[in-house]
């Protein structure tokens, strides 16, 4: 034991000032930044921390400033799944984010292809008008488009004015994707064309296997972009709480139990929940979408 | 003569293949933004509530928004703040998170996790848990801030507090930035910094002349990118807005939006208001307008600086 600690001190008496000054710098600078870590772990942990803690607090306790729950009750959770129309909020959201990310993927992939792997006149054209709409609010077009789903189709009250428009490319999914298709080496089109591969072949045999990790990265970000969507459903589907989907829901918790923070925390928890879920299962999609679309292609 | 024409043939075939291609999103770019669009600019000009027919206002719409509708310049004014504030403060914490992260040497993996995952939180959800953690009556925020001795001010309930609240649940979901920004910084050439070091420049002469010069087109993305999404901010500040006013929702429940005091009012929710609320749709079109020429105006500046960003193609 006294042989373990020692050692090191002995090290320290051999090195010589400059190096001991150092060594001393490098564990200062290794404590602050430790340190600095630490809190600022706290400060992005601590939020998630609360709202459970308060999710497991009886109704009056959550009214407190108790931070934490004396007894804990797991009974909230099945009050919210009891709450009626939940459930089928949840079947909302997946047909919504479900139905979705396939038709995005399924329509922005081809699109996607061109802009990356075909010469054309007006290429670098359409490519800024996809960026253009990637950076446009979606309130800029809302009241034709309402005006025509709800006064020309009568389509308000259901989820088709959200699902449709995705069966025609996605303008942020469309640009993803391309920034994927460019790492594709143009070698391996060329060798599918010279075995007589046609272009669709191409890119369901050999494009599609290759982009897989984009892919992956694109229907992600798609589905959660649907899992989030508040204004969609609010614009379309506020007059019908049977087309309402979770996040949109979410605020009537609120409203339902007055202000039974410990409900609506847990309702939180359980909208919350899928996305952190699913990122422990996909981190890489996520974190290479972020850097494709963020860094350059 | 018969080589031009296959040749011919050959060109038209592959102009063919490129529109199959391109098919879903011009079809959609046509349905879904172009008609539309010029269905705004011409509701602009017409009165219309959903029920009469759309009659013809000339620049009623267009006066009424600026010169009468009284929300409209406090909307601009917030979004503006939210442009210049919240973008600002988000790059610098942004910049500095993902300093930090490329700094740590333990645990490495756990702590970017830790930092990433509050950018994914779903932004309604972030925003209920924000409205319960900063409400000044139960709220943990205010218990932790009153046990030291800070006095806790009124985030969400007071009109000088409800934007800096907003600031730091968008500093809170600063895990995009931070990625990018790791990502950038780990490409910072070590020899650079070697070389300074050599030449006996200071911790913060490093960051001045060899991380910024390197790092800077990233943080011109940011900047931009941030700024575009400020103007679109909807979701957060209404949803912040209902839950701290107390107003409950449901089906056609009414809340004019902007609590308090039109304190968190921005443009996207004036075309939702004027619409949707007032059945306004004409002056709702002049809002859409605007926030139009600002995105593309903001799009412009990314595109121009497009060189280290996106890149255009091979």
């Amino acid at each position: 034991m006294t042989q373990v600690l020692d050692r090191p001190a002995e090290l320290t008496a051999r090195a010589t000032p400059a190096e001991r000054a150092a060594r001393r710098r490098a564990l200062l600078e290794w404590i602050a930044v430790h340190s600095l870590g630490v809190a600022a772990a706290l400060f992005f942990t601590l939020p998630f921390v609360f709202v459970f803690l308060t999710s497991l607090m009886s109704d009056s306790q959550a009214l407190s400033r108790d931070l934490i729950p004396h007894t804990w009750e797991w009974a909230n959770y099945r009050k919210v799944f009891d709450t009626p129309g939940f459930l089928t909020w949840w079947r909302n959201t997946l047909v919504y984010a479900g139905l979705g990310t396939v038709l995005t993927v399924v329509s922005s992939l081809p699109v996607a292809y061109a802009l990356a792997k075909f010469r054309f006149r007006g290429r670098n054209l359409t490519l800024m008008l996809v960026i253009s709409m990637m950076m446009l609010p979606p309130q800029v077009v809302v009241i034709p488009m309402y005006l025509f789903w709800a006064k020309q189709l009568d389509l308000s009250g259901t989820l088709w004015p959200l699902i449709v428009p995705l069966a025609f490319g996605d303008a942020f999914s469309i640009f993803l994707l391309r920034q994927f298709l460019l790492t594709i080496p143009g070698e391996y089109l060329d060798a599918a064309k010279v075995d007589g591969c046609g272009d669709l072949r191409t890119l369901l045999k050999v494009v599609l296997p290759m982009a897989k990790p984009g892919i992956a990265a694109v229907a992600l970000f798609q589905f959660f972009t649907a899992w989030n969507d508040y204004f969609g459903p609010q614009i379309y589907a506020s007059e019908n709480p049977d087309a309402w989907t979770l996040s949109y829901a979410l605020e009537s918790f609120k409203g339902a139990h007055h202000t039974d923070w410990n409900l609506t925390m847990a309702a939180t928890v359980l909208v919350m929940a899928p996305v952190i879920l699913v990122f422990f299962f996909a981190q890489k999609a996520f974190v290479e979408g972020v850097t494709l679309t963020g860094v350059k292609g | 003569m018969a080589t031009t024409h296959t040749l011919r043939a050959k060109h038209r075939r592959s102009a063919l293949r490129t529109l199959a291609f391109l098919s879903p999103w011009l079809i959609g770019f046509a349905v879904f933004f172009a008609y539309p669009m010029i269905s705004t600019v011409y509701f602009s000009f017409m009165h219309y509530d959903g029920f009469r027919p759309p009659t013809w206002s000339g620049t009623k719409n267009w006066t009424y928004v600026f010169a009468h509708y009284p929300f409209f310049w406090p909307a601009l004014r917030n979004t503006l703040w939210l442009v210049v504030i919240m973008v600002t403060l988000r790059v610098l914490f942004g910049l500095g998170i993902g300093m930090l992260i490329t700094k740590i040497k333990t645990a490495t993996g756990v702590f970017r996790t830790l930092f990433y995952l509050p950018y994914l939180a779903p932004p309604v959800a972030a925003t209920m848990a924000f409205a319960f953690l900063l409400n000044p009556g139960t709220g943990p925020v205010n218990s932790l801030l009153e046990s030291v001795g800070i006095p806790a001010p009124g985030w969400f309930n007071d009109p000088d507090w409800s934007k800096p609240a907003l600031t730091l649940m968008f500093l809170w979901g600063v895990g995009d930035l931070m990625v990018i920004f790791m990502a950038a910084l780990l490409d910072v050439p070590k020899e650079q910094y070697e070389a300074a070091e050599l030449d006996g420049a200071s911790a913060w002469q490093r960051f001045r002349f060899v991380t910024l010069p390197n790092i800077s087109p990233i943080i011109m993305f940011a900047v931009v990118t941030g700024v575009i999404a400020a103007m679109q901010c909807y979701t957060q500040p209404l949803v912040a807005g209902k839950v701290a006013s107390g107003v409950i929702q449901g089906a056609g429940t009414m809340f004019e939006p902007g609590y308090p005091e039109h304190s968190t009012l921005t443009l996207p929710q004036l075309v939702y208001n004027l619409g949707f609320q007032r059945f306004d749709y004409g002056s709702a079109c002049v809002v859409a307008l605007v926030l139009f020429a600002l995105s593309m105006a903001f799009t412009a500046l990314l595109m121009r600086r497009r060189g280290g960003l996106i890149q255009a193609g091979d």
